[in-house]
């Protein structure tokens, strides 16, 4: 593994009996990267990522992920890694700084180490009168804001955004980006699934799949070069045509 | 073990900020004890019950009086003719007849028989049962003392209630909603808890965790563990002090069954909260799977042998079962460990039966 790669994906097969989600994915994400992991809903991204998670096991191929081995050393990769899903998952009943701090107790942080990081979050994000309100009292964009930085807070090499922007107004958005821009910029890797395209182009690198395959990736600007288009959504819809014409 | 702390903690705010949550676990099981040991009687208590005396002589009277005079029988009406005891039962006057022949005494000195009718209404027929053997017990009584010194005394069988001597129900509802309570708090609370975090979409989460699936399912099942501990020593302490019934075997032992118990409907709730996807789902198999078998088919409610023969059968399946025996055994009996070790056995079983189930339903789930 070269060391400037924090996930290295080789051959990946996943199948459901006849069915082939993840059909043969080779793919790198350096370290410190946004990854952007693009295709229609029904892809097979979200089976990819539970994969690279360790919460599904791959058919065959080899996944390395933060150094280590999907097959052998799943614990110690899931110590490293923070996931958030599509639907943010905070507990509703739970207030804030209970969510905050259920999640970082299972992933083992310390308890003064706890209180120092919620100080520095709650300041960050201005959330003091927020913290302790019940989850479910609060707006979306401030759930999946604070889910984000729940995902973050036990400090791990790389967290995996499968869509965390869906439903979610475009301010709300853009908001949101600036959050994993600060996390890249800690040195926090990162890995999220979205089918807008405009969030494509805040991506370092992405990788578009199509039926369980990936059918193109590069930085943004070498895939609008190479498609001719003038913004990811044309490279997308290129791709689509590309593909049915294939069938044809 | 920290993080596995951290996630008790969880478990347990989910548990007291629910309102319906906390009435479940600490308020229906008081009120369902209460419930059923005041108002399900199927004991006699001062039963309505009429003469109708064709003889009316002094051996009457004193056998009469002898009735009235009964705890759980009250003589409220004399009358002269069959027809007003039927406009009597159709008022809902009394319960029950008693019928003297004429001559009574006479043919009873001189025969050494004589017939003594008792009517009774057999549309409440646990009450009819009951008033049946309670009379019948106390004229042949009379006529054995009325026989002592002449030459041949019949032979009358005196029933003795073991265990229950006063037959009365609460020491059969307080063992039967102990099933009940444990079985609702343990397998529904615990199934509906854990397939909650599976619509929330926290299971996700919580699998992606370094935590391993075994920390999950046991944070999850031992709050619930814990409670109905606390429910079975307190439906034990109210069935005493209330309903006076008693526990005339170990308290450790009946622990120790109770939590066997609890462990078996723990995995069950494990087993309902693999099959169902939503609350809703886990609630009706819950409901319609594990209570009314619970309540119907254990022997809690209706006796197992005067169901049919299917039902009979079909009961040995039910866990329940196998608890209010070996409850019955150690409150009632005081019997120890080696009497109810089958039931026990069979406990131990059916749990690690449907952890197995379980657990191989859960690696098909991974898999796919």
């Amino acid at each position: 593994m070269s060391e400037d790669n924090i996930i290295e994906v080789e051959n990946l097969v996943k199948k459901f009996g006849n069915f082939t989600a993840n059909d043969n994915l080779t793919f790198t994400v350096k370290k410190s990267e946004i990854f952007g992991f693009l295709g229609a809903n029904g892809a097979g991204k979200t089976t990819a990522i539970k994969i690279l998670c360790g919460i599904l096991f791959p058919t065959s191929g080899n996944v390395i992920v933060a150094g280590f081995d999907i097959y052998k050393e799943r614990n110690i990769i899931k110590q490293n890694i923070g996931y958030m899903s599509q639907g943010f998952s905070l507990y509703e009943d739970l207030t804030v700084k209970e969510n905050i701090e259920f999640y970082a107790g299972i992933y083992g942080v310390k308890r003064k180490e706890i209180k120092i990081r919620l100080d520095e979050l709650v300041d960050k994000l201005q959330i003091h009168d927020l913290k302790n309100k019940f989850v479910k009292d609060l707006p979306l964009g401030w759930k999946q804001k604070i889910a984000f930085s729940v995902a973050i807070f036990h400090k791990p090499k790389i967290v995996f955004l499968d869509e965390p922007t869906s439903g979610v107004d475009p301010i709300t958005r853009r908001q949101f980006w600036d959050l994993i821009y600060e996390a890249v910029e800690s040195g926090i890797t990162v890995f999220v699934t979205t089918h807008y395209m405009d969030e494509a182009e805040y991506c370092d690198r992405i990788s578009i799949m199509v039926d369980g395959k990936i059918d193109a990736m590069g930085t943004p600007t070498e895939l609008k070069t190479m498609y001719k288009a003038k913004n990811m959504d044309e490279v997308f819809v290129k791709l689509a045509r590309k593909q049915t014409e294939e069938i044809k | 073990m920290k993080r596995f702390r951290a996630f008790l903690n969880k478990e347990f705010l989910h548990i007291f900020r629910d309102v319906r949550t906390m009435m479940i676990l600490f308020l229906i099981p008081v009120f369902q004890v209460l419930i059923f040991g005041y108002v399900i009687k199927n004991e006699v208590k001062d039963a309505k019950v009429a003469v109708l005396d064709f003889s009316g002589d002094a051996m009457t009277a004193a056998l009469v009086s002898k009735l009235d005079a009964a705890n759980d029988i009250e003589i409220v009406k004399t009358f002269s003719s069959y027809d007003q005891i039927e406009a009597s039962f159709r008022a809902n006057e009394i319960k029950a007849a008693i019928v003297f022949e004429n001559n009574f005494a006479e043919k009873f000195n001189s025969k050494k028989t004589v017939d003594l009718q008792i009517i009774l209404d057999a549309s409440d027929p646990n009450l009819a049962n009951l008033l049946n053997s309670y009379i019948s017990a106390i004229a042949n009584n009379y006529a054995q003392d009325k026989n002592i010194g002449a030459a041949k005394i019949n032979v009358s069988v005196e029933p003795r209630m073991l265990y229950n001597e006063n037959l009365s129900s609460a020491y059969m509802f307080v063992p039967g909603t102990m099933a009940l309570i444990l079985m609702v708090i343990t397998a529904l609370m615990s199934s509906i808890s854990i397939v909650k975090e599976k619509e929330m979409g926290t299971m996700e989460i919580l699998l992606v965790s370094p935590l391993k699936p075994i920390q999950i399912i046991f944070g999850k099942l031992a709050p619930y563990a814990i409670l109905s501990i606390i429910n079975a020593v307190s439906i034990i302490i109210i069935g005493n002090l209330i309903f006076g019934v008693p526990v005339l075997g170990s308290p450790l032992l009946l622990l120790f069954v109770s939590f066997v118990f609890i462990l078996m409907a723990l995995s069950l709730g494990l087993l309902v909260s693999n099959i169902a996807n939503s609350q809703q789902v886990a609630m009706f198999i819950s409901m319609f799977g594990l209570l009314l078998p619970t309540m119907l088919l254990s022997g809690f409610i209706f006796p197992i042998k005067n169901m049919p023969l299917a039902l009979q059968y079909f009961s040995y399946i039910i866990p329940a079962k196998y608890f209010l025996t070996a409850l019955k055994s150690i409150m009632l009996k005081g019997l120890g460990i080696s009497y109810i070790w089958k039931e026990v056995t069979i406990l131990i079983l059916m749990t690690i039966a449907f952890i197995g189930i379980s657990i191989k339903k859960f690696k098909i789930r991974l898999d796919s």
